[in-house]
C-alpha cells in the first residue's frame, strides 16, 4: 500500500493560553501578551495528535510540526515534538511583523512549505482561539488546489484517499479526499496526550530547522488593518425586587409584559 | 537511599512538580502538598513499599493529566459550541 509512506505536515501556534483572562491594552491596538502564559493552540494539539496517531499506525512515515512567529514559537514546536512529532520547522516572523500576520500570510507559508517538503497530508486545528478566524486551513487548500476536510471528527486513510467524517450543523458529513489533502481538526477528532516533562526533554534533541517567510517568497505586508480591540460589553448589573407586584412593575416599566 | 530506586522517586517527583504548573489552585498550593507528601514517606526503606509509592505517584500524575484534559475540553465545549446538547 502506497500510504505507509506518507508525509504528514502539521501547524501548530503559540497562542495565549485557554485559561489566562485575555485583557484589552488601553490603546485599544491589541491584547496583552506580555508576561501572560502562552500554550498551543489546543486545536492545534488535536491535530498533532491525529498526525502523530496515524504514524503509530503506521500509515505516516514522518511527522513535521511548523509554526510562524517569533522565536518563543520553537516552545510551541517543542511540546509538538514531544507529543510525537519527528521535527520542527519554524517560520521566523519577527515580533513587529506578527502583529500584521493574517490567515493569508500563513497559509501562503504553509501551502510553500508543504511543496517543499513534499507532503501528502496537511493537518491543522480548525481554528485558533486567540483570533478565532477559521480561515487558515481553507485558504491554505486554496492556494495548493488541493482537496479540504475541515472540521474533521474522524480521520481514516484507505490507499491513496482519505475519508474524513466532518462535524457540520445538525449532524455529520463523511467526504472522501484525494491525497495530498488539507484536513482541520474539530473538537471531537481525538483527546490529545499530554506532553510530559521526559517527552519534552527528550524533544530537545530533535531538529528544528528556522526558515524566512522571504526564503519561501511570501510577502508579508499587511492585507487587514486592526482599527480597534475592545472589550466584550459588561453585563448590566440586575435589580432585586421584594415583592411580586414590584417585579410585574419592573417587567412591565422594561416593556417585557 | 542510594538505591536504584533513588533516581525514580527524584524522577516522578520532578515530573509531579512539572505538571502542578498547571494546578487550578496554583503551582504554589500544589508544590506544598507534594512536597509534604514526599516527606512524608521519607524514612521508607522496603523498597517493595517504594514502588508502591512510586505506582501510586504515577496514579495520581496520570489523574492531573486526565484533569488537565477534561478541564480544557470543557473550557472549549462552553466557549464554541454553546447550543449543543444542554
Amino acid at each position: 500500500m502506497a500510504a505507509s509512506g506518507l508525509r504528514a505536515m502539521v501547524g501548530v501556534k503559540r497562542v495565549i493560553d485557554y485559561a489566562v483572562k485575555v485583557r484589552v491594552k488601553p490603546d485599544k491596538t491589541g491584547v496583552v501578551t506580555d508576561g501572560v502564559k502562552h500554550s498551543m493552540n489546543p486545536f492545534c494539539e488535536i491535530a498533532v495528535e491525529e498526525a502523530v496517531r496515524l504514524k503509530e499506525k503506521k500509515l505516516v512515515s514522518e511527522v513535521v510540526a511548523v509554526s510562524c512567529g517569533p522565536q518563543q514559537c520553537q516552545e510551541t514546536i517543542r511540546t509538538a515534538l514531544a507529543m510525537g512529532a519527528d521535527r520542527g520547522m519554524h517560520v521566523e516572523v519577527p515580533a513587529g511583523d506578527y502583529e500584521h500576520l493574517s490567515p493569508f500570510h500563513v497559509s501562503k507559508i504553509l501551502a510553500a512549505l508543504a511543496k517543499k517538503e513534499g507532503v501528502d497530508l496537511l493537518l491543522l486545528g480548525k481554528q485558533a482561539i486567540d483570533d478565532d478566524c477559521n480561515q487558515t486551513g481553507q485558504m491554505t487548500a486554496a492556494f495548493l488546489d488541493w482537496p479540504q476536510g475541515t472540521f474533521a471528527s474522524e480521520v481514516t486513510v484507505d490507499g491513496d484517499w482519505l475519508k474524513v467524517e466532518r462535524e457540520v450543523d445538525g449532524g455529520l458529513e463523511t467526504v472522501r479526499l484525494k491525497l495530498p489533502a488539507v484536513v482541520t481538526a474539530d473538537l471531537r477528532l481525538n483527546e490529545p496526550r499530554y506532553a510530559t516533562l521526559p517527552n519534552i526533554m527528550k524533544a530537545k534533541k530533535k531538529k528544528v530547522e528556522v526558515v524566512k517567510p522571504s526564503d519561501l517568497g511570501v510577502d508579508l505586508a499587511p492585507r487587514v488593518k486592526t482599527l480597534s480591540v475592545d472589550d466584550p460589553p459588561q453585563r448590566k448589573s440586575g435589580v432585586k425586587v421584594e415583592t411580586v407586584d414590584d417585579l410585574v412593575a419592573k417587567l412591565k416599566e422594561s416593556g417585557r409584559i | 537511599m542510594a538505591s536504584p530506586l533513588r533516581y525514580e522517586v527524584l524522577n516522578l517527583y520532578k515530573n509531579l512538580l512539572y505538571l502542578g504548573r498547571e494546578y487550578p489552585k496554583g503551582a504554589d498550593y500544589f508544590r506544598t502538598r507534594l512536597k509534604a507528601a514526599f516527606l512524608k514517606n521519607k524514612d521508607v526503606k522496603d523498597p517493595e513499599k517504594i514502588k508502591e509509592l512510586i505506582a501510586r505517584g504515577e496514579f495520581v500524575s496520570k489523574e492531573l493529566e486526565a484533569l488537565y484534559f477534561l478541564r480544557k475540553y470543557r473550557a472549549l465545549k462552553q466557549r464554541y459550541y454553546e447550543d449543543d446538547n444542554k
